[in-house]
């Protein structure tokens, strides 16, 4: 019992944990839509792409971590309409076009860090997270802005199923198909922007995707495919950061190789299961 | 939020008039210009890459033509909610976490409106339609699991509930086996009973002549258009399929038109 109890004696380690569990629920239901339409390589270049704007505040404010939120949402909104669009216009090849704006941005991200003192360090804490480091003023923020998103979700439910479903069927129903399209890039950029500080920039499509992709392997049904993401994805926030913390590695590996081993066990039982 | 233009009833359920459609520079339809009256049954036939799901997305309000006009009882088709189209079956994807039930139930999003949930009345539109395509036994299984007939039911079921007058279907007997589209057929049977009209692209020129009221020849241009004793003619049938068309002796004749590439 002490084993368990002993880390969560540290605030930090209770915020994180608050934080990694609000962030796997957001995660996981928002991720359901991004592996079921086939999203996984905009979401990480979303994710990547807004580093600029991560570094932008940070210089501009001196290097403060807490307005950096809003510098993280603002560009992640922008960069996630803007995708849209070019990927919708462009004679490139959808993907080819996301992967020049990703990685042209990202670097554009970077050269803005190089320019501080102590670049390695808030390098790596954009690109890895530090979960450990949430203030209690960003447990709100995470709060308020996955709760709104979730309530979106909820609220526009059977328009997201038959829009990703059957996109013919949602224009002869004369849906704001354009509209709702937005709409959900929009909300998986509030919901990278929100879980920029768990696990970072580099290791974020694998909340997107991990958890959603496990539940996916286990249920046929959209609503149940939700919850289960959302489960896999906070036990792989709390037994990561307990790992994290009696293993001494970084928390944000830590989640992700969690939701990795559940993804995993899930992936083996169903070919055990399909061969009986 | 939701259009639900007034049907003015006096005019033709489809009215197109001088439709072109041009890909990438090249014409999928040309000067296509034709109506239909409300409960026909209609096959267009035609070789692989004529049109016809082009001319389906058109008459659907999903692709907007070139040039031309389509109208539905007197107004643009993207004023209607009464229009299903019935996509391939190869174009599904038959993994999504939906259960037959979740499908049909999407047909009732237009008549629900943004942000409302289902009522008990859209459950019973489903359930009816679930009913009247025999699948209600089918309704909580995932999408996936059923047979090629049993998924073409599905979105006749889907269109049911929607209350589409107007359904155009994209092969649905592409790939079944005989007793299935026999099945499907007789369904059609039914739904002339309640006066919806169906539009069925085909490549069965022998189910096309015996089970629809008039057939369309369909390659880019509408070549005949009419009922199906006067479009079954070898100089038609030439002018839509040229090469791949042979004529045996005894004035049979094969049309090698067999299955379109899978995408």
């Amino acid at each position: 019992m002490s084993f368990l109890l002993e880390p969560l004696q540290y605030e930090f380690m209770q915020r994180g944990m608050i934080a990694a569990i609000l962030v796997g629920i957001l995660c996981a239901v928002i991720g359901t839509y991004v592996v079921l339409r086939g999203m996984a390589f905009f979401g990480d270049a979303l994710a990547h792409t807004i580093l600029p704007g991560i570094a932008l505040g940070y210089l501009l404010t001196g290097g403060a971590r807490e307005p950096l939120f809003w510098w993280a949402l603002g560009t992640a909104v922008v960069a996630a309409l803007g995708i849209g669009a070019i990927s919708k216009n462009s004679e490139l090849k959808e993907d080819t076009a996301i992967g020049i704006i990703f990685a042209g941005m990202f670097a554009l991200g970077i050269a803005l860090i190089s320019t501080v003192r102590s670049y390695a360090v808030d390098l790596s804490h954009f690109l890895f997270g530090d979960v450990l480091s949430v203030s209690t003023q960003s447990l709100w923020l995470i709060l308020i802005f996955g709760l709104a998103v979730l309530l979106v979700v909820f609220a526009l439910y059977k328009e997201f199923l038959t829009l990703s479903f059957d996109p013919i069927l949602a224009t002869t129903l004369r849906l704001p198909v354009g509209l709702l399209n937005n709409l959900l890039l929009a909300l998986i950029a509030v919901t990278v922007a929100v879980s920029l500080q768990t696990v970072g920039v580099a290791l974020m499509v694998a909340m997107l995707v991990t958890p959603a992709a496990t539940a996916y392997l286990l249920t046929r049904r959209l609503f149940r495919m939700m919850l289960l993401a959302a489960v896999f994805a906070s036990l792989s926030g709390v037994i990561g950061l307990y790992l994290s913390y009696y293993l001494s590695i970084a928390s944000g590996a830590a989640i992700v190789l969690t939701a990795t081993f559940f993804f995993l066990l899930a992936f083996v039982w169903k070919k055990v299961k399909e061969r009986q | 939020m939701y259009p639900h233009t007034h049907h003015e009833l006096n005019k033709p359920i489809l009215d197109v008039q001088r439709i072109s459609v041009r890909y990438n520079g090249r014409l999928a339809l040309e000067d296509v210009t034709f109506h239909l009256h409300a409960g026909e049954r209609i096959a267009v036939v035609g070789p692989n890459g004529a049109g016809k799901s082009t001319l389906f997305k058109v008459v659907a309000g999903v692709l907007p033509p070139s040039t031309g006009e389509v109208n539905i009882f007197g107004s643009r088709p993207r004023s209607h909610v009464c229009i299903a189209y019935i996509p391939q079956r190869s174009q599904v994807d038959w993994n999504f976490p939906v259960s037959v039930a979740d499908v049909v139930m999407m047909g009732r999003s237009a008549k629900l409106g943004l942000l409302n949930w289902p009522h008990k009345r859209d459950w019973e539109y489903v359930h009816r339609a679930l009913e009247i395509v025999e699948l209600s036994d089918l309704a909580q299984r995932q999408i996936g699991q059923l047979s090629g007939g049993q998924q073409q039911r599905m979105f006749i079921a889907r269109a049911l509930a929607q209350e589409a007058e107007l359904m155009l279907m994209d092969e649905p007997l592409s790939g079944l086996d005989t007793p299935s589209q026999e099945g499907l057929l007789n369904l059609l049977d039914t739904l002339r009973n309640q006066n919806v009209t169906v539009m069925v692209a085909t490549h069965d020129l022998d189910q096309a002549t015996r089970h629809f009221d008039r057939i369309m020849l369909l390659n880019h241009r509408i070549i005949a258009f009419d009922v199906p004793q006067n479009v079954m003619h070898t100089d038609h049938l030439l002018q839509a399929y040229g090469g791949r068309l042979k004529i045996a002796s005894g004035g049979t004749m094969l049309v090698d038109d067999c299955c379109p590439p899978e995408s």
